[in-house]
């Protein structure tokens, strides 16, 4: 029988949560890291049991962890007996080793100055879909990072920057790429969003990129609101099977795009609040979508106390709001960006976590809710693995 | 030997208990202590001090002798005390809520 493990990062530690395929009765594994912040935890597509993990602290950095064993066990990669060391006795350990290539250089800064590029920690680690030694890492200050021997060392696609960086700034929450979207249907396509830079795609493999933000209009926070970057895209996201088509949550507006993001077209429709983070896609179903609409960017919770997941069948602009075993009243939590991800069973379970410590379930594709856990802290991300 | 102790965090992470003891050639200072440790525990690197830089990470204090040595400069010699492993030599996470 199929069995699930949701993958969540907490603001104080990570937790393993699994239950079988009818996704009833769950166990909750954790913390661990116990007062680290896991920004994000999420398996190998090639080698389920091999998960990467984001562990960073304000005090001590970055720390990535990996295991090899479905989460049971963890090491620093790099960090056995016989891998410490290098030529000459000195340490080798760069696993936690994000170095910026060649000129540092500078983005914009919340005073309009130009500001240096400084690595604080990784938002996202997104795992090759073919290589399990193969991942790459979305940082803050925004940087795209690749590793290719399992998470020994790290290596930045500075081309990146080069999509016209200096005019990227920091978002309240701080300068993070944090969506990484491999096209699993061509090696050499990767996309990725940052706030607040925008998205951006890359058509050989990470050397070089180009802004796809047209469409994006953000009046309310940028002096042009077509500006080619600036855009505050809080999340993006595909259906494999059609990996030109891509749906994002901006900071207001939810859009969609069809051709691989040469231009983006609104979709909010009937929502009632288009602010929010996540957003995903039914597993079977390319055209059916999950939003979690918050009441704006001044207040980040859900508009009248009541936490509902809008779902719509139509790929968008028509939307149905899905209440049944989530609170409709006093519920003033938010849910990140990173903290939605839908299972591959059928039917498709959808999960998300809150900053309230809660983690939901839905084994009908949003039809009904139930809470995993009630009492974590507050939850970053959330990521799931179908296993069989 | 020189006695180090780590904040909990730390201890963790290179799976320690209690006070490490860290031989340290002379003259000790607060540069040798740490090159000494990272080369004993590989996975502190980066966490107490910048990888390429090699500054103090700011939210990390070091204390000896009821001293505060964060922002002396690294070659500063220890005092006698931490260097004949009387006193430990501090590493501290500092203050800060959350």
């Amino acid at each position: 029988m199929s069995k699930i493990r949701l993958l969540v990062g907490t603001k104080k530690g990570a937790f393993i949560l699994t239950a079988d395929g009818k996704r009833q009765n769950w166990e909750v594994n954790g913390p661990h890291f116990a007062g680290w912040e896991m920004y994000h935890l999420k398996g190998s597509p090639a080698e389920p049991n091999r998960i990467y993990a984001s562990q960073t602290s304000s005090w001590f950095g970055q720390i990535i962890q990996r295991s090899d064993d479905g989460g049971k066990t963890w090491q620093p990669p790099g960090s056995s007996p016989d891998e410490l060391i290098g030529p000459g006795g000195m340490p080798k350990a760069e696993s936690n080793k994000f170095v910026y290539e060649g000129e540092v250089g500078t983005h914009k800064f919340y005073d309009g100055s130009q500001h240096p590029w400084e690595f604080k920690r990784i938002w996202h680690i997104e795992p090759s879909l073919t290589d399990p030694d193969t991942a790459y890492a979305g940082a803050e200050d925004a940087a795209l990072f690749k590793t290719t021997d399992g998470g020994k060392t790290w290596k930045e696609l500075s081309g990146l920057r080069g999509a016209k960086g200096h005019l990227w700034q920091p978002g309240a929450g701080g300068m993070g790429l944090h969506t990484i979207l491999l096209d699993p249907k061509n090696a050499n396509r990767i996309y990725i969003a940052i706030s607040a830079a925008g998205a951006f795609r890359t058509d050989d493999g990470g050397k070089t990129w180009k802004p796809i933000n047209r469409g994006l209009k953000s009046q309310y926070e940028l002096p042009d609101p077509d500006a080619e970057v600036g855009h505050c895209v809080h999340r993006i996201a595909m259906h494999p099977s059609r990996p030109g088509v891509l749906f994002m949550q901006k900071h207001w507006d939810v859009l969609r795009t069809d051709n691989a993001g040469e231009q983006w077209s609104e979709v909010s429709g009937n929502l009632p609040t288009d602010f929010g983070f996540p957003i995903d896609v039914h597993a079977h179903e390319p055209e059916t979508i999950y939003v979690v609409p918050i009441k704006s960017d001044s207040e980040h919770f859900p508009p009248d106390g009541k936490l509902r997941v809008y779902r719509s069948r139509t790929g968008g602009n028509e939307w149905e709001a899905l209440t049944k075993g989530l609170p409709q009243k006093d519920c003033y939590v938010n849910v990140l960006r990173d903290a939605m991800a839908v299972d591959s069973l059928e039917p498709c379970g959808v999960y998300f976590g809150t900053t309230g410590g809660q983690v939901y379930a839905s084994a009908d594709g949003g039809d009904t809710w139930n809470p995993v856990v009630r009492d974590l802290p507050a939850v970053f991300s959330v990521e799931v693995q179908t296993l069989s | 030997m020189i006695r180090v102790v780590l904040p909990y965090h730390l201890r963790n992470l290179a799976r320690v208990d209690g006070e490490v003891q860290i031989e340290v050639g002379s003259p000790a200072t607060v540069r040798s202590v740490l090159d000494a440790l990272e080369k004993r525990y590989p996975v502190l690197r980066g966490t107490i001090r910048d990888h390429d830089t090699l500054r103090r990470r700011p939210f990390v204090r070091f204390f000896a002798c009821k001293e505060d040595l964060s922002l002396e400069p690294p070659d500063t010699l220890l005092p006698d005390a931490v260097v004949s492993g009387a006193e430990p030599f501090l590493i501290v996470g500092a203050m800060a809520g959350g």
